[in-house]
């Protein structure tokens, strides 16, 4: 993820910044920094796909898909973040699996109940002052 | 009078007679019927009666023979007298309390057919003829049997008194007998039960329970005779008529009397008084049902019970006996099922090619009768040479406990009322006659005064689970060599604690010890971020005054800077409520709650919101109703109503949760709490005020308890209950904490649980006036809310704090921490900064903010909630897999 280095306000601009995703074809502004509270999501339509946007208790910002692979619904955004050893993680709130944010994939399951691997898109996102 | 005896009689004149048509032996070959043989040369097995015993000699049979494949099968024919299957009369008593008779049953479904069991219900055998090997039937039936296996159990002895079989009498052994109690109750006030023994007081519990004026009148000096001595009879008196039953020992029935109708009117006692009473139920003993092998020459006791040896055959090798009918080797005729169990794998064994034999049992027994624990174990009338007693009495609790011990210390065995918690222990202890590893006055102190010595006391040897015969030795094994590192592992690798479960408390310390001995760590922190428990946390928290997740992390957890996970940030968000912070979605600990405290609702399996507002003790006006109506009408929502009395309205997408409470405030709801690890309802039956039976205004206790306590974050959801009688329409006592009227006030059950693990609730005090219900209940629950680990109901913190019951009792009724003032002030404060969190979250915006769909787009709903129609309202349609795909069902609400 080469906007790693973005994930977090650059200092100074912590409450004046805005969070940016990447939709594939370029950088689009969803919404402002401070309208994160530190350890939740808030979900977001993109391009007309459901995002699930966090930030943790460090200032780090992450955007995975919103939609639960194992219960179908489009819930992510409402999970809690936590951290798994140093790894930090959703946890869905509708059956609890954990899935960390860097990389999409679930550490729990490996295959969702319709077969498919229980891994999320992630989205590049990013915060600009 | 109701009887099921068909075959034997109390009076001892002789039933069979007079079955006539049978004994004509060159008749009978002619018309020996097809049914009888099979065309093969299979033996026949004929078992008569289905009883407990008669089941679990099946069972037994079909595990041996699984073991002893090649065995060529056999046929197998039940006769049974009752018109159903085998079922567990040991729990007959919970028929009263609305098990039904189906739960009961100990027969799986599929048994019968799997193993082509003839199972014949209502047909009882009437006759045996032994020389040409037939068993004739009710119905005329003719069976040729290869082998003859009795288990006809036992009757309800009745004494001869004038007007024993009026209408109105009855006994206590059969569901039928059940039925007919429950139907003559319905017009009776006063019911007596003539017998004060273990059967006597589980029928006195079920009277009382049924709203009737119950005396028992035994004849013994004190009640109980059999298993306890005069001080635990005294105590257990003590206790019994707390409870509103009234005991009368020392007193014989010398007669019932009736009224012109033959209808029970009273009853006469031998020391010369009379008790008006309309029902009876006789519980004065059983006999072994041996009418059958008396007709056929076998030889019967003394005193009954068909005489066997140790393989349980009779005198006639074709024909065994088991369980309560037969008269075992060592000249006993047992009344308890563990023995009977026994006998009837030895006869499995037998008829197998095994070995095995039945020389006798352990009679110890451990009860709960009307919510009062009575063990007794071993020579517990302390009849050995030599032996000697110590003692424990504390009648203001109703506690009695006597060891006996040997002129060489060893402990003999012991009687326990009132506090049966050393039992497990103790019995086994006892039958394996190993040194005490405590002085005897330590063993019998309650457990918050004494030392109770912990598992590690007892010997490889000892049997730790009776009704599965597991030693110590065993489970052990089970941990180091099998590698069974929890009790379910454990139950399910050696059965131990899967019968009655009363061996399941030590069984666990057992294990912990062995896990622990073996350098296995158990980890006892909340999660990887915390080491301490959620008791521990709380204790910090308030101590140090800590406000905030981050501060309490970074201070006290084990990876300072940590973000926390989806456990420890909901007990961290509950303390901090708990304690008094503010609104659960303020500042930092709205990042802290679960997603249903979150949005202040409860997610459902689509993502969608329902919504409970509270009505406290589900009593409500038209006028709300109608409200609710509206509103449920104009969102779209799916109405229910729940099983703790209020209505959860289904289908609110996170946007329509503001507007929906909108008009529910204004309407003068609040928050139900349905979301939170909190009070939940207190349910209550209508009570005095409209029911006939009712002694006390339930539903307005019960509004005055929720009031009280709603939105008391506590570690596991709080449900409660209000009875106006002792007919407990309200099931209180399957609640956390649960009141039930008694004429002189109130009765508080404590720790009782529905759900996965029912638990029924124990008695934490009696006759209380309101006030001091109250105030119990508040230490109670603030005890609780302060020791209980993450997830842990009141039931199962009961059964895990130590020194049980006592402990509690002496905590909140007499203060022994020294912590009432502080659990005092701080249930007044929760009553004090008490507010409805939805009224409050309206008030401000920013609260608000949250109840979007989407942070980018607010105003566009969210297109994957869909709905179908299904008996005229909505439920979930499938979630389309991708936010752009349209599915093909039917959209009844468009957003
Ligand atoms: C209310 C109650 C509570 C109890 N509580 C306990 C307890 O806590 N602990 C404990 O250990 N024990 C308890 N017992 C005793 C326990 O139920 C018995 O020990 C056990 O049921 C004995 O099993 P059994 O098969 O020998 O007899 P039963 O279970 O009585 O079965 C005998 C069966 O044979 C049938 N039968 C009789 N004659 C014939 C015939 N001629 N033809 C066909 N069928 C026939 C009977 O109808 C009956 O169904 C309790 C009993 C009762 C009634
Ligand atoms: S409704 Fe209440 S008062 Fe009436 S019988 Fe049931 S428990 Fe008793
Ligand atoms: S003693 Fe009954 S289950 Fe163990």
């Amino acid at each position: 993820m080469s906007a790693t280095t973005d994930r977090r306000p650059m200092s100074g601009t912590t409450s004046a910044g805005r969070v940016e995703i990447h939709d594939g074809a370029g950088w689009v502004p969803v919404c402002g920094y401070a309208e994160l509270t530190p350890g939740r999501g808030v979900a977001l339509l993109v391009g007309g796909e459901q995002v699930a946007l966090y930030r943790d208790r460090t200032g780090e910002v992450y955007a995975v898909d919103n939609r639960d692979p194992f219960s179908g619904a489009y819930v992510l955004s409402r999970g809690l973040l936590g951290s798994r050893g140093a790894v930090t993680v959703v946890l869905s709130p509708m059956y609890r699996q954990a899935f960390d944010l860097r990389t999409g994939v679930c550490l729990d399951e490996e295959t969702a109940p319709d077969g498919s691997p229980a891994v999320l898109r992630v989205w590049p996102a990013r915060v600009r002052p | 009078m109701e009887r099921t005896d068909g075959t034997d009689r109390v009076d001892g004149t002789d039933p069979i007679d007079g079955t006539g048509g049978f004994g004509d032996k060159d008749d009978l070959h002619g018309t020996d019927r097809m049914g009888d043989t099979d065309g093969t040369d299979r033996e026949h097995l004929v078992l008569v009666g289905h009883g407990m015993v008669g089941q679990r000699f099946l069972e037994a049979l079909f595990e041996r023979s699984d073991a002893t494949a090649g065995v060529p099968a056999r046929r197998i024919t039940v006769l049974a007298e009752e018109p159903r299957p085998a079922y567990d009369r040991v729990h007959l008593t919970s028929w009263f309390s609305g098990t039904p008779a189906e739960e009961l049953s100990l027969c799986p479904p599929g048994f019968l057919d799997e193993h082509g069991i003839d199972l014949r219900l209502g047909d009882p055998a009437v006759a045996i003829d032994r020389e040409a090997r037939l068993v004739t039937t009710a119905s005329g039936d003719r069976l040729r049997y290869d082998t003859l296996v009795l288990a006809t159990g036992s009757y309800p002895f009745v004494p001869p008194v004038p007007g024993h079989d009026a209408e109105g009498c009855h006994v206590y052994r059969t569901i039928e007998d059940l039925e007919a109690i429950r139907a003559g109750a319905a017009g009776a006030r006063v019911g007596a039960v003539v017998g004060g023994g273990l059967l006597g007081l589980e029928a006195a519990g079920a009277l009382r329970a049924m709203g009737l004026e119950t005396h028992v009148v035994e004849f013994a000096p004190r009640l109980m005779s059999i298993q306890v001595d005069e001080g635990g009879g005294e105590a257990l008196r003590r206790k019994i008529e707390d409870l509103g039953v009234l005991v009368h020992t020392g007193a014989g029935t010398r007669a019932v009397t009736t009224d012109e109708d033959g209808r029970v009117s009273g009853m006469a006692l031998s020391d010369g008084t009379g008790l008006a009473v309309d029902l009876v139920v006789f519980s004065a003993g059983v006999r072994p049902r041996d009418q059958l092998a008396r007709d056929c020459g076998l030889p019967v006791g003394e005193r009954g019970g068909v005489v066997v040896d140790a393989r349980c055959r009779t005198a006639d090798p074709a024909v065994l006996a088991i369980g309560e009918c037969a008269l075992a080797a060592d000249g006993r005729v047992y009344g308890l099922v563990a023995p009977g169990y026994a006998m009837a794998e030895a006869a499995a064994r037998e008829l197998t090619g095994g070995t095995g034999s039945f020389t006798g049992a352990d009679t110890s027994t451990k009860l709960k009768l009307l919510g009062v624990d009575v063990a007794s174990f071993g020579d517990a009338h302390g009849t050995t040479e030599g032996a000697l007693e110590v003692l424990y009495a504390n009648s203001r609790a109703g506690v009695y406990k006597k060891l006996v011990i040997g002129a060489d210390g060893a402990l003999l065995g012991g009687v326990l009322v009132g506090d049966a918690d050393s039992y497990a222990l103790l019995r086994p202890l006892a039958l394996s006659g190993s040194p005490l590893p405590a002085p005897p006055e330590q063993l019998v102190l309650p457990a918050s005064i004494g030392a109770a010595s912990g598992p590690v006391a007892l010997p490889d040897e000892a049997v730790v689970c009776s009704c599965h015969n597991v030693t110590k030795g065993e489970i052990r094994a089970a941990v180091h060599e099998q590698g069974c590192a929890s009790v379910p592992e454990v139950k399910r690798c050696t059965k131990a604690g899967t019968g009655c479960g009363s061996c399941v408390k030590l069984l666990g310390g057992i294990v912990a010890e062995e896990l622990a001995a073996s350098g296995v760590e158990i980890a006892k922190g909340l999660c990887e971020h915390f080491t301490l428990t959620r008791a521990e946390l709380y204790e910090i928290v308030r101590v140090k005054g800590i406000g905030s997740f981050s501060r309490l992390i970074d201070e006290h957890g084990s990876l300072p800077g940590g973000e926390g996970c989806d456990i420890c940030k909901p007990v961290v968000a509950s303390l901090l409520a708990g304690l008094g912070n503010g609104h659960i979605l303020d500042g930092e600990q709205a990042a802290l709650q679960d997603t249903n405290d979150h949005f202040l609702a409860n997610m459902q399996r689509n993502g969608s919101y329902s919504v409970v507002p509270r009505i406290p003790g589900g009593e409500i006006t038209p006028q709300g109703l109608i409200v609710i109506g509206e509103i449920a009408r104009d969102f779209g929502l799916y109405t229910k109503i729940t099983g703790g009395q209020r209505i959860d309205l289904f289908g609110a997408t996170v946007d329509q949760l503001p507007p929906i409470w909108r008009r529910l405030v204004d309407a003068g709801f609040e928050s139900g709490h349905a979301y939170g690890k909190a009070l939940r309802t207190v349910k209550s039956c209508v009570g005095e005020t409209w029911c006939r039976y009712g002694v006390q205004d339930s539903v307005g206790l019960a509004i005055e308890l929720e009031l009280r306590y709603r939105g008391l974050r506590s570690p596991h959801k709080l449900k409660s209950a209000v009875s106006g009688c002792a007919r407990e329409c309200a099931e209180a006592q399957s609640k956390d904490f649960g009141v039930i009227a008694t004429a002189a006030g109130w009765n508080l059950y404590v720790g009782g649980n529905g759900g996965m693990t029912p638990r029924h609730a124990d008695l934490l005090a009696a006759d209380l006036d309101r006030e001091t219900l109250i105030r119990t209940i508040d230490r109670f629950l603030m005890f609780y809310i302060r020791t209980a680990d993450r997830l842990e109901r009141t039931a199962s913190w009961l059964e895990r704090l130590d020194g049980g019951m006592d402990h509690l009792r002496a905590v909140v009724l007499d203060d022994s921490l020294g912590i009432c003032a502080d659990l005092d002030e701080l249930m007044a404060r929760h009553v004090e900064t008490y507010e409805d969190e939805w009224a409050a979250t309206l008030a401000d915006p920013e609260r608000l903010r949250r109840f979007v769909s989407f942070t980018n787009a607010p105003g566009v709903p969210d297109p994957t909630i869909r709905f179908v129609a299904e008996r005229d309202q909505i439920r979930p349609g499938p979630a389309p897999a991708s936010a752009l795909i349209a599915g093909p069902d039917l959209e009844v609400r468009a957003r």
